[in-house]
């Protein structure tokens, strides 16, 4: 694959008149070879020749972590042994499930070679498996992508070899029938298969997939939950999963970076079902190798990775912190545990990111000046001196935050829509009416100043007794009404008894 | 013809006093898309174990007939895990490994087994036809609790000690076991997907992997039952697995 764009590298450069520059440093830089696009050859430029010098075992991973770079120059038999291992594992706290695993995590290990290598694939099902397994590779050039090959009863091993002829980041399942429930259960991990030229070098990689999980109880219903077909079949998962767990890369079992560091995340989607909108909160990929392929996009947010598909992806950490991994079809993180953190320690560098600047209540445009009267009236108000002068002007502001829009700020209201609280009759009657309104709501037909009212207003249960209390007094000593005064304690206890019968509308 | 309108006169639970039960006749659906056959299979009457056969029973089969000692028995009629659960060739762990159902047996041995006592291995399809019933119906398969119920075994790892035999609870024919259990060799586990039959020809590894299932069986939704044939077909008649029994059935007598 590398050949060919090496060539066409070369060939550019020397219609530009340069002659240097083709050394062995830009054969990891694929993505740097800008205009034209350039083109691999894909598989039939994949095959470098038999394997040389001795086979290779391969070093397989448990996620998140990933195995070193291959750092071979040359196409090399690799052995890959992998056992297929049945085993209850907790999905959430309290929660148990029995997975089937490749290797005896989910995802399965992490396989790592390099285009044009010969891989000896072994497969092996643990003697205490109940069911036969097998795996496909969606890096295998050829039909099944060695599922056939390596259907694998319990207490067995198969064996077959495939020679590595595109280079990308693949998905690898289980392909047994039924297909859906083997990979529901857990059966899929990545392969890895490097450009001749390696990849660039960075500080971290990480390995994380995610899956969808379909149980009989509920999310996070306790005790050892099986495997609901139906939900399955509808798509409607009870769990969507970062690494087969909730907590899996949370907590203690974050992953780790400093700033300053560049990290690589390889992540895969094993579905069965769903597509993943992969997002992490607070980063903006530098590089998304999209699809797991050879092309790089840049300055990316949120890339989509489908079902049996995989992508890579670099950021450099500028700020300390924790970033969250989310699918970023957002129920699934909050509701169903996809949720991942990466921790980067190091110090603050407020030039990129501040922090907190300033944690203050936002109230709208009223202005900063009649905010001071609420607070005054606080203090005023667990001091005990508090006056009705106090009351009225705490009131007045937070009138022209909450009240305001439908009664206006000359309390006219709108005639026959919003009823006036300006010399209003309604009040007139019981100084505590406004407090009722406000706690309680209002809705039905009701008669003020002479005119039929008949709207709904819903109860302001967001307001403290002691705003109540004020926006009431303001209240009754605004625009003609009779004057007055309500305390927080009578609020408190109104709010604290049953609703009145229904107000008399006149 | 004759015997099976017999059959449908019969109690549909006749217990034989022997450990085996008459299975009436009748017509099944099968899981399995036969491309000659469409619609539903007849199903002769014949009499089935009505629970698996126990590590009991089969040691003495074995004292009976020594040439299916595990240290005795050739290679090719038994893998290394024949048996292999046994303390010794003729030894059992004392009580609870008796009245269990016995595992680690190959396809050929199981064979043997039903051969003398003058009875066969069931076909799947008559394993199927008994195994689709519930305790109330004869068919209880489109039942999704039904379902979800079966499925609950592959929540339970296959190291946890199986039942005694015949513990569960009898379906409609008075057969248990079926479900929940083990899995159960047929006479024909490997005609099912590997086969010379015409079912397979020009593409012979197609059921063995993804879509494949859904390429080869009727009823996409009997997952159970796709992962007893999935397992069957993995293996070959000298396999044995630590969660793999057999019962036998006979010709009505």
């Amino acid at each position: 694959m590398y050949r060919n764009t090496f060539i066409l590298f070369l060939s550019v450069l020397a219609t530009a008149g340069l002659t240097s520059c083709g050394d062995s440093s830009s054969r990891g830089g694929l993505q740097t070879v800008a205009a034209p696009v350039a083109h691999t050859g894909g598989s039939k430029q994949g095959d470098f020749g038999p394997p040389q010098g001795e086979p290779v075992k391969a070093v397989l991973t448990s996620p998140p972590l990933v195995p070193p770079a291959t750092g071979r120059t040359t196409p090399a038999k690799v052995i890959v042994e992998l056992e297929v291992i049945e085993k209850e594992m907790a999905i959430s706290e309290g929660v148990r499930y029995m997975f089937w695993t490749f290797g005896g995590t989910v995802p399965g290990s992490f396989i790592r070679v390099r285009q044009g290598d010969t891989v000896e694939f072994h497969l092996k099902n643990a003697p205490d498996s109940k069911m036969p397994h097998n795996i496909d590779l969606h890096g295998v050039t050829g039909p099944g992508g060695g599922a056939a090959s390596s259907f694998t009863a319990p207490g067995h091993a198969s064996r077959f070899t495939f020679k590595a002829l595109n280079a990308g980041l693949y998905v690898y399942h289980c392909a047994t029938a039924p297909v859906g429930m083997h990979v529901a259960n857990g059966m899929y991990g990545l392969i890895l298969v490097e450009p001749p030229g390696g990849l660039p070098k960075v500080d971290r990689e990480y390995y994380v997939m995610q899956g969808d999980f379909y149980t009989v109880g509920k999310y996070r219903e306790k005790g050892l939950q099986g495997f609901n077909m139906e939900s399955a079949i509808d798509e409607k998962p009870t769990y969507v999963l970062f690494n087969g767990s909730e907590g899996a890369l949370t907590g203690d079992n974050a992953l780790q970076a400093k700033t300053g560091e560049t990290v690589r995340l390889y992540i895969g989607n094993g579905g069965p079902n769903l597509v993943s909108s992969f997002h992490v909160i607070g980063e903006i990929f530098d590089k998304v190798w999209y699809e797991g392929g050879t092309h790089v996009q840049e300055n990316v947010q949120t890339t989509l990775i489908p079902a049996g598909g995989a992508a890579m992806m670099e950021f450099h950490v500028e700020v300390p912190g924790s970033y969250v991994l989310v699918d970023h079809s957002i129920f699934r993180a909050f509701n169903k545990g996809a949720v991942a953190i990466l921790k980067a320690d190091g110090p603050e560098v407020k030039a990129i990111y501040s922090g907190k600047e300033v944690d203050e209540t936002y109230l709208g445009d009223r202005a900063g000046s009649s905010l001071a009267a609420v607070a005054t009236a606080a203090s005023a108000a667990s001091a005990g001196t508090l006056t009705v002068e106090e009351q009225v002007k705490a009131g007045q502001a937070l009138f022209a935050g909450t009240c305001s829009t439908c009664h206006q700020a000359t309390g006219q209201g709108l005639p026959g829509v919003f009823p006036p609280l300006a010399k209003s009759d309604y009040i007139a009657k019981d100084r505590m009416r406004p407090v009722d309104v406000m706690l309680r709501g209002m809705s039905g037909p009701v008669t003020v100043n002479g005119q039929a009212y008949n709207s709904v207003m819903p109860p302001m249960s967001q307001l403290t007794d002691d705003a109540v209390a004020n926006i009431s007094t303001y209240v009754l000593n605004s625009w003609g009404n009779p004057g007055g005064r309500v305390t927080k304690a009578e609020v408190s206890k109104r709010r604290s008894e049953p609703a009145p019968a229904v107000a008399p509308t006149h | 013809m004759r015997a099976f309108l017999i059959a449908c006169l019969l109690p549909i639970t006749a217990a034989a006093a022997d450990g085996y039960v008459r299975v009436p006749g009748g017509d099944i659906k099968t899981t399995l898309a036969y491309e000659d056959v469409r619609g539903p299979m007849r199903v002769p009457p014949f009499e089935m174990m009505t629970r698996l056969v126990t590590n009991a029973e089969f040691r003495a089969f074995v004292q009976r007939h020594p040439q299916w000692r595990r240290d005795r028995v050739p290679e090719v009629l038994a893998g290394p895990g024949y048996l292999a659960h046994w303390p010794g060739a003729l030894q059992l762990t004392p009580s609870a490994q008796e009245a269990q159902p016995v595992t680690r047996v190959s396809w050929f041995a199981a064979r043997a087994y039903c051969e003398a006592q003058g009875a066969r291995l069931p076909a799947w399809l008559e394993w199927e036809y008994v195994a689709a019933a519930d305790a109330v119906k004869r068919d209880a398969r489109g039942d999704s609790t039904w379902r979800e119920r079966i499925l609950q075994w592959y929540a339970q790892p296959a190291s946890q000690p199986l039942p005694a035999a015949g513990a569960s609870v009898a379906n409609i024919y008075g057969v248990r076991d079926l479900h929940g259990v083990a899995w159960e060799w047929t006479e024909d586990f490997s005609a099912m997907l590997v086969t010379a039959d015409n079912r397979t020809q020009g593409d012979p590894g197609r059921k063995e992997f993804c879509g494949a299932g859904a390429l080869s069986v009727a009823d996409r939704e009997q997952y159970a039952m796709l992962m007893r044939i999935a397992l069957l077909s993995s293996l070959q008649a000298r396999d044995s697995t630590s969660s793999l029994g057999f019962r036998c059935v006979r010709e009505v007598s």
